[in-house]
């Protein structure tokens, strides 16, 4: 172990030891486990965990969204201050390396580590707090609004090393802020897996955006845990345009009345690449809401997993839950794996749900053919606007144009459309 | 310009047109009437390059060439244009992208060079508004929420756009009110000029009040069964279709 990780106070080295020990005892997860049903890690077997020792210099790309004041850089999972720029902040919010508060203040980040995102039942959680070390810490104090976003990007070096970022998510009673996070990983290949640990008072508002657009050769498995207080919202739109395997796990619990959770996103998958979107939305309590409106776009041998769950409990009356789940096959051999679940132990509630897969669509296709489209473009644009019809629940225009190109970007690097000629439905 | 010789075209094995004969001489309007299932759609679809159609025999030379042989988007490029029976709903793409993606897209086939943004928004302000197509109709998704009548608006806009030299209407006063078809009709006449032909597909003789055509043709059990002038639409008002009924005695076979 690293000597910043040897000074750490008592009940750190606790916690990682916790972690270490549970993660000893589980190992990875496997496809027996529900929530793995449809994902394999069987490519980590032999995969070291261990971070690699120190950040190379990666020179991280201009900012995502403009109008961005903050951006927090990470090579290889560590805080790089030199590329990271934090602007003007309101008073008292905190916003910095997790190392760097761990080092400085440990006492501020104690009460908030490891309470939402627990390593009991998840493995990869165990995983990455048995090398807890660096991530994000943000802080908000009641009433204060953090205006500009606060972008933090994901680089790695030339490295095929873990990195087990953790981020910590704490805003005060009708505070706010606008999160993005992009992960541009590493050609050489390795893995992201990161915890985030969010947590809303009431009335908080939190917009959270993340951009995956890794090389096919990296891995990312993501965990977010969020609580939403009373009246308080938590909206995420994740885009997943890359990645040789993207998981992102998302649990929301709705704790207070009127909670809301909007967890939406697209994920575009060609190649041999996987993703795996898992959400379970926890409606503790009465007069809360959530939607989930998740759409692919799956070529070659791709592959995409949604499985999505509205868990309403006892009591949890007057629960408005929806969930619409959209893929588009372009290929023969694409492939996707919906599971919707509702479980609800409430009488008053209202929960929906629906999910369609489809080729595209062939009297469109020739709509636009017939109008001097040629095929290929034809088909573009069709992909195209299914896309803009998911990035359309991105309610900040600055964000939903800057994924916007990021789609456009998959769209152009893709395979050659002539081999998927035939994937078109009648 | 359009010459149709002893179509004959099957669907899943079924014999659809059987024999059609049809010529177009450049600058006329040809109306096609007919009972429903008659054959009228197919022939569209046929012209303008639909799959799923299996052409048994016969041929159609368009221009000299041999229209069969051209992808959809060849035809178009080439000038044949098809305003649908049903235009077809497109969600996530603005109908000012698609126009301008349409009108770029053809006018490469044609060997001319794209319009940039401010030569598209000229060119589309004027005709847009000749149709009442407001600005806000413009940046929908392409017919998505538009009521019948502004779809089929918005098709006559996509043709006075790509210009065509013979344009298909398939039953474009379908579902339209008379006021609503009025608009289209008037769109429609604008664009009537001597080296434009259009072929006129319409079950009633309403729209052909509005579009008046030089020939009319009676097309039922996938033949041509009568051709004569614009009174032939009138007749058939007061008639209807049950001259033409399965078994009936056809008072000409073939069209003019």
């Amino acid at each position: 172990m690293s000597t910043a990780l040897s000074t750490s106070p008592v009940w750190l080295s606790a916690l990682r030891a916790e972690g270490a020990a549970r993660f000893e005892q589980t190992g990875l997860p496997t496809q027996r486990q529900e929530a793995w049903k449809y994902t394999g890690l069987n490519r980590l077997k032999s995969f070291g965990f261990e971070p690699s020792p120190a950040g190379s210099s990666v020179a991280a790309p201009l900012i995502l969204v403009e109008g961005t004041a903050h951006r927090l850089v990470f090579v290889n999972g560590r805080f790089d201050a030199a590329q990271s720029t934090i602007g003007t902040l309101p008073k008292d919010v905190v916003l910095t390396g997790l190392a760097d508060l761990l080092r400085n203040q440990p006492e501020r980040v104690e009460p908030l580590l490891g309470k939402r995102a627990q390593a009991g039942q998840r493995p990869m959680v165990a995983l990455n707090t048995a090398w807890l070390d660096d991530g994000v810490v943000l802080i908000v104090p009641r009433g204060v609004a953090v205006d500009s976003p606060i972008e933090i990007t994901f680089l790695a070096g030339d490295t095929t090393a873990a990195c087990h970022p953790r981020l910590i998510i704490s805003l005060g009673d009708n505070a706010e802020a606008v999160l993005v996070e992009r992960h541009l990983g590493s050609a050489a290949g390795g893995l992201a897996n990161q915890v985030a640990e969010i947590d809303l008072g009431a009335g908080a508002n939190l917009r959270h955006y993340v951009l995956h657009a890794e090389p096919a050769a990296s891995m990312a498995v993501e965990t977010v845990s969020a609580t939403v207080g009373r009246d308080a919202q938590y909206r995420c739109f994740a885009l997943t345009a890359g990645g040789g395997l993207v998981r992102r796990e998302v649990e929301v619990s709705l704790q207070q009345p009127g909670a809301t959770a909007q967890v939406d996103g697209a994920y575009l998958v060609d190649g041999e690449r996987h993703s795996d979107t898992t959400i379970l939305i926890d409606h503790q309590a009465a007069h809360c809401s959530s939607r989930q409106t998740q759409k692919g776009v799956i070529d070659d041998d791709g592959r995409a997993v949604f499985q999505g769950k509205i868990l309403v409990r006892p009591g949890a009356q007057k629960t408005d839950g929806y969930q619409l789940s959209q893929t588009l096959l372009l290929s023969p051999q694409a492939e996707i794996d919906v599971k919707p679940e509702l479980e609800i132990h409430a009488d008053d509630v209202k929960c929906s749900h629906g999910a369609t897969v489809g080729r595209l669509d062939a009297d469109a296709l020739f709509f636009l053919r017939a109008r001097g489209i040629p095929e290929a473009e034809a088909r573009a644009l069709l992909i195209q606007g299914f896309i803009g019809g998911a990035l359309y629940e991105i309610d900040r225009p600055a964000v939903r144009e800057s994924f916007g190109l990021a789609a456009a970007d998959w769209l152009r690097g893709r395979s050659q459309p002539s081999r998927n000629a035939e994937s078109t439905a009648s | 310009m359009l010459n149709i010789e002893n179509l004959h075209v099957s669907v899943d094995g079924r014999e659809i047109l059987k024999g059609l004969s049809l010529e177009i001489p450049a600058g006329e309007i040809h109306a096609i009437m007919g009972p429903n299932g008659s054959g009228k759609s197919t022939l569209s679809y046929i012209l303008s390059g639909r799959e799923g159609y299996e052409i048994t025999g016969g041929s159609v030379t368009y221009d000299g060439k041999d229209l069969l042989a051209l992808a959809p988007e060849e035809r178009a490029a080439a000038g044949i244009f098809l305003a649908f029976q049903y235009p077809v709903e497109i969600p996530g793409v603005p109908n000012a992208t698609f126009l301008r993606t349409a009108v770029n897209a053809v006018r490469r086939g044609r060997g001319e060079s794209d319009l940039d943004a401010i030569q598209f928004m000229r060119l589309i302000k004027d005709k847009s508004r000749k149709l009442g197509i407001s600005d806000e109709m413009m940046k929908r998704p392409v017919n998505v929420g538009f009521s019948g009548g502004e779809k089929k608006r918005n098709e006559i806009l996509q043709m006075s756009m790509l210009e065509p030299k013979l344009a298909i209407l398939d039953e474009t006063d379908s579902g339209l009110d008379i006021d609503a078809l009025r608009v289209v009709a008037d769109g429609v006449n604008m664009l009537r000029a001597p080296h434009r032909s259009m072929l006129v597909i319409t079950h009633y003789q309403r729209l052909l009040q509005y579009i008046v055509p030089d020939r009319v043709h009676v097309l039922a059990h996938g033949l041509i069964r009568r051709s004569g002038g614009p009174e032939l639409a009138h007749e058939l008002e007061l008639t209807g279709y049950a001259e033409f009924a399965e078994g009936a005695e056809f008072t000409d076979g073939k069209a003019a």
